[in-house]
C-alpha cells in the first residue's frame, strides 16, 4: 500500500514544472519591449510604403500611368505641366552607367589585389583606407566633382566630340564622383567574397601548375561570382539613390540625352530641388514628388532584394 | 664505378642537357605566362592606386582651396551672407542637438532590436525572417526617401511635429538604425553559447544572462556600429532637405527651434557663386571629412582592439 501510495504521490512531491516558480513578469515585460523595438523596423517600412503610395495613387488619378512611365517630356512645374518621367530616369541611369564604368574595374581590381596579391601588411594598411573612403560624406564627392572633375573634363574633352564642349554641370563629372564613392562598396564586399573561397581550391590550382593570375581569374573569381555580382548590384542601388552628387554636379535640366557632357536631371535631383519643405500637401507637385520617389524606391528595392539573395547564396556554399 | 664522372665528357654534356630541359619543363613557367602574370599584377596595382589617388586628390584639392579659411573663425563665427564673416558655429550647434536626440533614440532601439532577433527570435520563424529581410532592405533605401518619410509622417500629420530639431533627429535615426542593428547582431552572435549556458545553469534568468554576460561582452562591437552610424548621420544632407532645413540661420538652434546642420550649411555655400563662398565651402567640407575620418578611424580601431577570441 505504501509503495503504491509513493508511486502515486511521488511525482506530485517534486515540482511539476521545470520552469521557474515565480511568474517572472519582469522578463515578460522586457520581452515585450524588445519585440516592440524590433517591430519598429517593420513599421518604418510600412510608413515608407504608405507615405509613398497614397500620394502616388492620387497622382495617377490625375495623370495616366502610361503618360508618366513612357512620356518623354518632363516639366511638372511648367505651364502647361508635362509628366513624362523618362528624361529623369534616363538621367539617373546614365549617371549610374558612367559611375560603374569607372568603379567596376577599379573596385574589382582592388578586391583581387587585396585578396590574392597583397601581403597581410599591405592589406592591414590599405583596407582601413578604403573604409575611410566609404565614410566620406556625399556632399564632399559632389563638391569635388564641381571644383576638380568638371574643370579636368573641360580641359581634356576634344571639342565638339559627342555633344561637347562639356558644360559646368555634366553627367560625366557626377558619374565619376559617384564611381569614386561606390569603389569601396565593390572592393570590400568582393574582397570578402573572394577571401571566403576555401584555400583548398587555390592550392589545387597551384598544384596543377597554374599561375597566380590564372588562379585569381579562373578559380577564385568564378567561385566568388555571386558575392561579386551582389556587390555590384548594391553599388548600382547606392548610385541610383545618391542625391547630393547629382544635385551639385549634374544639374537640374531634364534633357532626354545620352551625351555624357550635357547637364541632365536625375530622379533624386528632382526630388531634392523640388521637395523643400514648403510645398503644400496634396498639390500636384507634392504628389509628383512622391510618384517619382515610389519609382525610385521600387528600383532600389528590386536591386537590394536581388543582392541579399546572392549574398546568401555565396554564404551558403562556403560557410 | 670508378672512372665514371657524370660532370665531364660526353656523359656530362648529356646529363647537363637533360637536367636543363627537365628544369625548364618542371619549374619554369612559359615566358608568355610570366609576362601575362606581371601585366595582370600591374593592372591590379594600378586599380588600387587609382582609388587611393582619388581619395588623396579629394582631400588635397579641398586643402589647397580652403587653406585660407581653415582657422578658428570657421567654427566661432555664425553663418552670414558676407563670406568673410561666415562660419559654422550655429551649424555645429545644430548638428550637436540633432545628434544628441539621435543617440538617445538610436542606441536603445537598435540594441533592443538586435537582442530580440539574436536572443529571443526563432531563426526559422516567419516573423523573425520577415524582420530580418526588412532591415536588410531598409539599409538600402535611398536617404532622400527617408527625407520624404520625415516630411510626410513626422513633420506633417500624423505626428505633426513641424520642421524642428526632433523631426530631423527622428528621420536620421530611422535612416541609420539598420547600421546599428546589423553591427550589434554580429557582436551578440560572436558571444559563444557556452557563456549563456553557463549563466543559465547557475540560475540566472534569460534577461540577467543577457544583461550581465552577453551585453558586456559585445559592447565593443555595438560601440563600433553606433559610431559608424552617427558619423553617417552627421554627413547626411539629402534627408534634411525635404524637412526644410534652414540653410541661413542667424539664431542659435535649440531642441525645439528650426534646425540646421553642418552639411546643409556647407551645401548652401557650395551653391553660392562668389569665389569666397567656394573657399569657405572647401574649408567646411574639409572640417566635415576630418571629423568623420576621426570618428571612423576610432570605430575601426575599437573593433580591432577589442576583437575577442573565445
Amino acid at each position: 500500500v505504501e509503495a503504491r501510495g509513493l508511486s502515486a504521490t511521488g511525482p506530485a512531491a517534486l515540482p511539476r514544472r521545470l520552469e521557474a516558480q515565480s511568474p517572472r513578469y519582469g522578463e515578460k515585460v522586457i520581452y515585450g519591449l524588445l519585440a516592440a523595438c524590433a517591430v519598429l523596423s517593420v513599421l518604418t517600412t510600412t510608413a515608407i510604403v504608405i507615405s509613398l503610395v497614397v500620394p502616388s495613387i492620387q497622382f495617377f488619378g490625375d495623370v495616366p500611368i502610361g503618360d508618366f512611365l513612357f512620356g518623354t517630356d518632363w516639366g511638372p512645374s511648367f505651364q502647361p505641366p508635362s509628366f513624362g518621367v523618362l528624361p529623369i530616369v534616363v538621367g539617373t541611369l546614365s549617371v549610374t552607367f558612367w559611375g560603374l564604368i569607372f568603379a567596376i574595374p577599379i573596385g574589382l581590381g582592388s578586391a583581387i589585389y587585396l585578396s590574392e596579391y597583397a601581403g597581410p601588411r599591405v592589406r592591414k594598411i590599405v583596407k582601413p583606407i578604403l573604409e575611410i573612403l566609404a565614410g566620406i560624406p556625399t556632399i564632399a564627392f559632389g563638391f569635388f566633382a564641381l571644383i576638380f572633375i568638371t574643370p579636368q573634363i573641360q580641359k581634356i574633352w576634344p571639342g565638339h566630340f559627342l555633344g561637347g564642349p562639356p558644360l559646368i554641370f555634366s553627367v560625366l563629372a557626377g558619374g565619376l564622383a559617384i564611381g569614386l564613392m561606390i569603389v569601396p562598396i565593390i572592393a570590400s564586399i568582393s574582397d570578402d567574397a573572394m577571401s571566403a573561397v576555401p584555400r583548398g581550391l587555390r592550392e589545387g590550382a597551384y598544384a596543377l601548375g597554374s599561375t597566380r593570375a590564372k588562379v585569381a581569374t579562373k578559380v577564385v573569381f568564378p567561385a566568388a561570382l555571386s558575392g561579386i555580382v551582389a556587390s555590384i548590384i548594391l553599388a548600382i542601388s547606392r548610385a541610383i539613390g545618391e542625391t547630393m552628387i547629382v544635385l551639385i554636379a549634374v544639374g537640374s535640366t531634364p534633357n532626354l540625352t545620352l551625351s555624357p557632357v550635357q547637364s541632365v536631371q536625375a530622379m533624386t535631383a528632382f526630388i531634392g530641388t523640388t521637395a523643400t519643405g514648403d510645398i503644400p500637401t496634396g498639390s500636384t507637385i507634392y504628389k509628383t514628388i512622391f510618384a517619382v520617389a515610389l519609382l525610385l524606391f521600387g528600383m532600389t528595392l528590386l536591386m537590394n532584394l536581388l543582392s541579399v539573395r546572392l549574398v546568401r547564396r555565396f554564404r551558403q556554399v562556403y560557410e | 664505378m670508378t672512372g665514371f664522372d657524370p660532370t665531364t665528357g660526353r656523359t656530362g654534356l648529356a646529363v647537363t642537357g637533360a637536367r636543363g630541359v627537365t628544369k625548364e619543363m618542371l619549374s619554369d613557367q612559359p615566358r608568355k605566362d610570366v609576362i601575362r602574370n606581371t601585366i595582370f599584377a600591374a593592372v591590379l596595382f594600378l586599380a588600387i592606386a587609382l582609388a587611393l589617388a582619388g581619395l588623396c586628390l579629394l582631400i588635397g584639392k579641398n586643402l589647397v582651396d580652403g587653406w585660407s579659411r581653415l582657422n578658428l573663425d570657421l567654427i566661432t563665427q555664425n553663418n552670414s551672407s558676407i563670406p568673410e564673416n561666415a562660419g559654422l558655429r550655429n551649424a555645429i550647434i545644430g548638428t550637436l542637438w540633432i545628434m544628441a536626440f539621435v543617440i538617445g533614440m538610436l542606441v536603445p532601439i537598435g540594441v533592443a532590436t538586435a537582442i530580440f532577433l539574436e536572443e529571443y527570435g526563432n531563426r526559422n520563424s516567419r516573423i523573425t525572417r520577415l524582420i530580418e529581410l526588412n532591415i536588410q532592405n531598409l539599409a538600402g533605401v535611398p536617404s532622400i526617401i527617408y527625407g520624404l518619410l520625415g516630411l510626410a509622417f513626422i513633420a506633417r500629420a500624423p505626428l505633426n511635429l513641424g520642421y524642428v530639431t526632433l523631426t530631423a533627429s527622428m528621420t536620421l535615426t530611422l535612416l541609420v538604425l539598420p547600421v546599428v542593428i546589423l553591427a550589434s547582431r554580429e557582436a551578440i552572435r560572436a558571444v559563444p553559447p557556452s557563456i549563456r549556458e553557463g549563466s543559465l545553469a547557475l540560475g540566472a534568468t534569460k534577461w540577467q544572462t543577457i544583461r550581465r554576460q552577453v551585453l558586456p561582452a559585445s559592447i565593443p562591437g555595438i560601440a563600433t556600429g553606433v559610431i559608424l552610424a552617427i558619423s553617417r548621420a552627421i554627413g547626411e544632407t539629402a534627408p534634411l532637405i525635404p524637412l526644410g532645413a534652414a540653410t541661413f540661420v542667424t539664431f542659435t538652434p535649440g531642441p525645439t527651434t528650426d534646425f540646421t546642420a553642418m552639411p546643409v550649411v556647407i551645401f548652401n555655400w557650395v551653391k553660392q557663386s562668389q569665389p569666397e563662398f567656394q573657399t569657405l565651402a572647401a574649408a567646411g567640407v574639409l572640417l566635415l571629412i576630418a571629423l568623420l575620418i576621426v570618428m571612423n578611424s576610432f570605430a575601426i580601431w575599437l573593433r580591432n582592439r577589442y576583437e575577442q577570441t573565445w
